[in-house]
C-alpha cells in the first residue's frame, strides 16, 4: 500500500513555507485542500474571482490567455513545486490567466477567503506570507522579463 | 651596475665615416640593411646604400599631436628619434599573405611556399624599440603557438643600436625603464659622441656576430674619457625628458576599469587607430579572404588592425566595445595593465608615438596621471 | 637564438573532407568532417573549439560537438548566421574544408568525478557541451547525479531533441527541458532555463556546474546557482568573443588579460566572476 503523505507534513517540508512558526503552519494545512485535474481541465480562469492559491505537487499547469483566431498563448508553466496564483492577495481579487493542467496534476490549493481574513487581522502573519509572495511574484518578473528579451532569438545582423 | 659597465668596457671608437664601412659590411655578410631615412618630412625606416642616405643634419620637433623635421646642428647623424614607423613593419608586416589555396574539383590544397625569410640589419634602433622588440617576441611565441614567419625574420635580424644623446619631445622611455641606453638586445650598439673638437662613435658590441662585424671595421679601443662621454650623451637625454609615466601604473588601471576619466578622453579621441598603427608593440590583426576572378584560387592576407574600430570586437548580434570610452579604455589597460598578465612585462615603451601622431594630441603619460590623480595623489 | 624553419605556421589550416551536412534546425546544421591527408586522428578535449575555412570566403571559430571517443569523425554544430557559416551550409559531402584546431580550454569533465554535475545550456548553447555529456555518459558511475537542464526559444528550436529523449529516458540522468514560447501542441515546460535550476536533482555542495548560453542566460543561471549555494569555483562557463586566429596572435577576443580563445573558452566563473560586472570590457 502507498504511504500517503499527509497534507500537513508536506506543507511542513516545502520550502516556500520554510520558517514559519507550528501554529501558522497548523492554520494553513487548516485551509489546504488535495485537487486533481486532468489534462486539458481548467484550474482557474481569467476574470473569475480569486479564492485560492495552489501549490503544484506533481504535473504541470499552464498560464494562458486568450486571443481570438488563434490558440491560447502560453506564458509559463508551474511545474512540482511551485507555489501558483497570486490573485487573491490583489484587488480586485480576480485572477489574471486561465490555468490549465496540460497533464494530469495534483495540486494542493489553499483557502483564500479564509486565509486573507488572518493576514489582514495578524500584521506579523501578513508580513510572514507577504514575505513568502513578494519572492514568488518577483521571480515572476524577472523571469518574464527574460522570456521577453528572446534570448536564442536570431539577434541582428 | 656591472651589467651596465661591461660592455662599455669591450667599447671602441670609430669615425663618423666608417659608419659606412659598417653598412657595406653588413651588406657584403648578406644583410638587407634598413635605417632611418629623411621620407615626406618625416624619418622613416628604409633601405640603406650608404651613410649618405642616413638624415643627417636633421632633428625632430615632437609634441600631442605634432610632428616637424628640421635642420639642426650640420653634421650630427642621430639627432632625431623615432618617427611614424617602427621596425615591426619589417618583422610582423602590416600586410601578410598566409597561405594560398587552389581548388581541385570539389576540394582544395594548400599551396606550399618555401621563400627564404629577409636577412635584415636593422641599423639605427633605439633602445625603446629592442624593448619593443622583446615585447612582441612573446607575442609571437606565447609558450603554446609561435609564429614561424615573425621568428624566422627576427632570428635573422642583426640589430644595430643607437643609444638616444637627445630627448623626443615624447619621449618618456627613462620612466618605463625601457632607455635612453640600450641594455642589451642589440649586435652592436652606437653612440654618438659630439664634442667641439671631435665627432665619433662610441661602438658596443653585445654578440658573437656583432664583434665578428666589429673585426672588420677600423677602430679603436676606446678609453675611460670616452665612456664617460658617451654615457653623458645619454644622461642628457634623460634629463631633456619632459614626459613621465606614473609609478606602478598597472594595478591603478586595473582598479580604475569604472573611472569618469574614461568618459574625457572619448570626447577628444577620434577612435582613428593612429595610436595602434604607430605603437611599437600592438599585435592586433585581422585576415582578409581573396580570390581571384575564377574563383579557382584563394588566398588568406593577415593585416593590422586595430582595437579603435568598431568591428573589431563584433560577435554575432553586435560589437562589444560600442563605446568609444571602452575601446580607448581598451587599448591603454592593456598596453599598460593587462599586458602583465599577459606576458609579464608592460606593453608600452616609453617610445611616445602615440602621443605625437595622435591627431588630438591625447597623451598617454597625462591619461594615466589624471587617474593616478583622482586617487588622492600628487 | 635557435633554428625555426621546420616550424608548422599554425596559421595555415589543414585540409578536412566533408562526409556529412545534415540540418538540425531552420538555422542551424551539422557537419561532418574527416582529415583529408590521411585518415589520422584528431583528439580534442570537451568544450574546445575549431577554426572552420571555407574556400575564399573566410574561417570562423566553431565549437566541436562531437564525441570525444570517435578520433576520426570531427562534428561541428552551428548557426548560420553570417558569410562563413552560410556558405559553409552550401557545401555539400566530398568537399574540402580548412581546418585549424582543437584550440581552447576543455570543460572540467575529469575533475569533476564523484560530484553531481548539472548541465546548464540554452540554444546552441549545448552544441558545445555535448562532447563533455558523451564523456559522463561513457564513464557514468563515476558521478552522482547528472541534470541536464535546456532552454530554447521554442519547441521547434530544441537542438539534438532525439538526443535529448533518449537521455532522457534513462534512468541515471535528470534532462528537462524549457522553451521560452510555446508553440503547437508542446505539453512541456513553459518559462526561462534559469527557473529549472531551483528545483534541480543535484546536491549544490557537492555540484560542478557548467554553464553555456548567451551571455545574460549565463549571468542569470550563474546568479541561480548561487542562490542554490554552488560556489563559483565550481561553475564553469564557455564565452564567446571575435576570433580571428584562435592561438593569442590576433588580440581580437581579449577580456581584460585573458585572451578568450587561450585562457577561454571555458573559465571557472572565480576567474572571470569581476570581469563580468564591468560593461564593454
Amino acid at each position: 500500500m502507498v504511504q500517503e503523505i499527509g497534507l500537513d507534513q508536506l506543507i511542513r517540508e516545502h520550502p516556500f513555507f520554510e520558517g514559519l512558526d507550528d501554529a501558522t503552519l497548523e492554520l494553513i494545512a487548516g485551509c489546504a485542500a488535495n485537487e486533481r485535474f486532468d489534462a486539458g481541465q481548467y484550474v482557474f480562469r481569467e476574470g473569475q474571482p480569486a479564492d485560492k492559491f495552489y501549490m503544484v505537487r506533481h504535473g504541470s499547469v499552464a498560464l494562458e490567455v486568450r486571443a481570438p483566431g488563434r490558440d491560447s498563448i502560453v506564458l509559463q508553466t508551474c511545474d512540482d513545486g511551485d507555489v501558483m496564483g497570486w490573485s487573491w492577495l490583489v484587488p480586485p481579487f480576480r485572477w489574471k490567466w486561465d490555468a490549465r493542467a496540460t497533464r494530469l496534476s495534483r495540486l494542493v490549493s489553499f483557502d483564500a477567503i479564509c486565509l486573507r481574513g488572518k493576514l489582514d487581522a495578524d500584521p506579523a502573519l501578513g508580513y510572514a506570507m507577504y514575505k513568502r509572495f513578494v519572492r514568488v511574484i518577483a521571480e515572476r518578473l524577472a523571469n518574464a522579463r527574460l522570456q521577453m528579451l528572446d534570448l536564442y532569438g536570431a539577434g541582428k545582423e | 651596475m656591472t651589467a651596465k659597465q661591461s660592455p662599455l668596457q669591450k667599447a671602441s671608437i670609430i669615425d663618423v665615416q666608417t659608419l659606412d664601412d659598417l653598412i657595406s659590411t653588413l651588406a657584403h655578410a648578406g644583410y638587407q640593411v634598413i635605417g632611418p631615412r629623411k621620407q615626406d618630412d618625416a624619418i622613416v625606416y628604409d633601405t640603406l646604400r650608404s651613410a649618405g642616405d642616413l638624415p643627417v643634419g636633421y632633428a625632430d620637433e615632437q609634441d600631442g599631436g605634432k610632428y616637424r623635421l628640421v635642420k639642426a646642428r650640420d653634421g650630427i647623424y642621430f639627432d632625431y628619434v623615432v618617427g611614424p614607423q617602427s621596425w615591426k613593419r619589417f618583422l610582423f608586416p602590416p600586410h601578410q599573405k598566409i597561405c594560398q589555396m587552389r581548388k581541385q574539383g570539389k576540394a582544395f590544397r594548400i599551396v606550399e611556399e618555401t621563400a627564404e625569410p629577409p636577412c635584415y640589419a636593422f641599423f639605427g634602433v633605439r633602445a625603446c624599440e629592442i624593448a619593443a622588440m622583446k615585447v612582441q617576441d612573446k607575442v609571437f611565441d606565447n609558450g603554446t603557438f609561435a609564429d614561424p614567419g615573425y621568428l624566422g625574420k627576427r632570428n635573422a635580424a642583426f640589430i644595430v643600436a643607437v643609444n638616444c644623446g637627445r630627448a623626443g619631445g615624447t619621449c618618456f622611455c627613462a620612466s618605463m625603464n625601457t632607455g635612453p641606453r640600450a641594455q642589451g638586445g642589440f649586435d652592436l650598439a652606437l653612440t654618438e659622441i659630439v664634442e667641439k673638437k671631435r665627432h665619433v662613435f662610441l661602438i658596443e658590441a653585445g654578440s658573437v656576430r656583432g664583434s665578428e662585424i666589429l673585426a672588420k671595421i677600423p677602430r679603436r679601443a676606446a678609453t675611460g674619457e670616452d665612456t664617460a662621454a658617451a654615457l653623458a650623451a645619454t644622461d642628457r637625454a634623460v634629463k631633456g625628458m619632459g614626459r613621465k609615466m606614473v609609478e606602478d601604473v598597472g594595478p591603478l588601471l586595473k582598479r580604475n576599469l569604472e573611472h569618469a576619466r574614461w568618459g574625457e578622453v572619448a570626447k577628444r579621441c577620434l577612435t582613428c587607430a593612429n595610436c595602434t598603427m604607430v605603437c611599437p608593440t600592438c599585435f592586433c590583426s585581422t585576415v582578409e579572404d581573396v580570390t581571384d576572378l575564377s574563383g579557382s584560387n584563394a588566398e588568406r592576407w593577415r593585416r593590422w588592425d586595430s582595437c579603435f574600430t568598431m568591428d573589431f570586437s563584433y560577435i554575432h548580434g553586435g560589437a562589444v566595445r560600442r563605446e568609444t570610452s571602452s575601446r580607448y579604455r581598451q587599448w591603454m589597460t592593456h598596453k599598460l595593465s593587462s599586458w602583465f598578465e599577459q606576458f609579464g612585462t608592460s606593453g608600452c615603451v616609453g617610445c611616445g608615438r602615440c602621443i605625437t601622431w595622435c591627431p588630438v594630441g591625447i597623451d598617454i603619460t597625462e591619461e594615466a596621471r589624471a587617474i593616478w590623480e583622482s586617487e588622492g595623489r600628487r | 637564438m635557435k633554428e625555426m624553419t621546420a616550424l608548422k605556421d599554425p596559421m595555415v589550416p589543414a585540409p578536412f573532407r566533408i562526409e556529412r551536412v545534415r540540418k538540425e534546425l531552420s538555422d542551424t546544421f551539422t557537419i561532418d568532417l574527416v582529415s583529408a591527408e590521411r585518415r589520422r586522428a584528431f583528439s580534442f578535449l570537451p568544450g574546445q573549439f575549431n577554426m572552420l575555412y571555407v574556400f575564399g570566403v573566410g574561417e570562423i571559430p566553431i565549437s566541436i560537438s562531437g564525441d570525444p571517443a570517435d578520433p576520426e569523425t570531427i562534428v561541428h554544430t552551428t548557426r548560420a548566421v553570417g558569410s562563413v557559416t552560410n556558405a559553409m551550409w552550401k557545401l555539400g559531402a566530398g568537399q574540402t574544408i580548412g581546418v585549424r584546431g582543437p584550440f581552447g580550454t576543455s570543460w572540467p569533465v575529469e575533475k569533476a568525478e564523484g560530484l553531481d554535475v548539472v548541465i546548464v545550456t540554452g540554444g546552441i548553447g549545448l552544441a558545445p557541451l555535448r562532447p563533455a555529456i558523451y564523456q559522463i555518459m561513457s564513464n557514468r558511475a563515476a558521478y552522482g547525479n547528472v541534470c541536464i537542464l535546456y532552454g530554447a526559444r521554442t519547441p521547434e528550436d530544441i537542438l539534438f531533441r532525439k538526443e535529448l529523449e533518449k537521455w532522457r529516458g534513462q534512468f541515471d540522468l535528470q534532462v528537462d527541458v524549457t522553451v521560452d514560447y510555446a508553440t503547437g501542441r508542446w505539453a512541456g515546460r513553459v518559462g526561462v532555463v534559469t527557473k529549472l535550476i531551483g528545483r534541480g536533482g543535484f546536491d549544490p555542495h557537492q555540484t560542478v556546474a557548467l554553464v553555456c548560453g548567451p551571455e545574460i542566460m549565463m549571468r542569470f543561471a550563474v546568479e541561480a546557482l548561487a542562490e542554490r549555494g554552488v560556489p563559483n569555483e565550481r561553475i564553469y562557463v564557455s564565452l564567446e568573443r571575435n576570433m580571428k586566429c584562435g592561438i593569442g596572435f590576433c588580440g581580437h577576443c581579449q577580456l581584460g588579460g585573458d585572451f578568450v580563445c587561450k585562457d577561454g573558452p571555458v573559465f571557472g566563473f572565480d576567474k572571470i566572476a569581476h570581469k563580468f560586472a564591468i560593461q564593454e570590457l
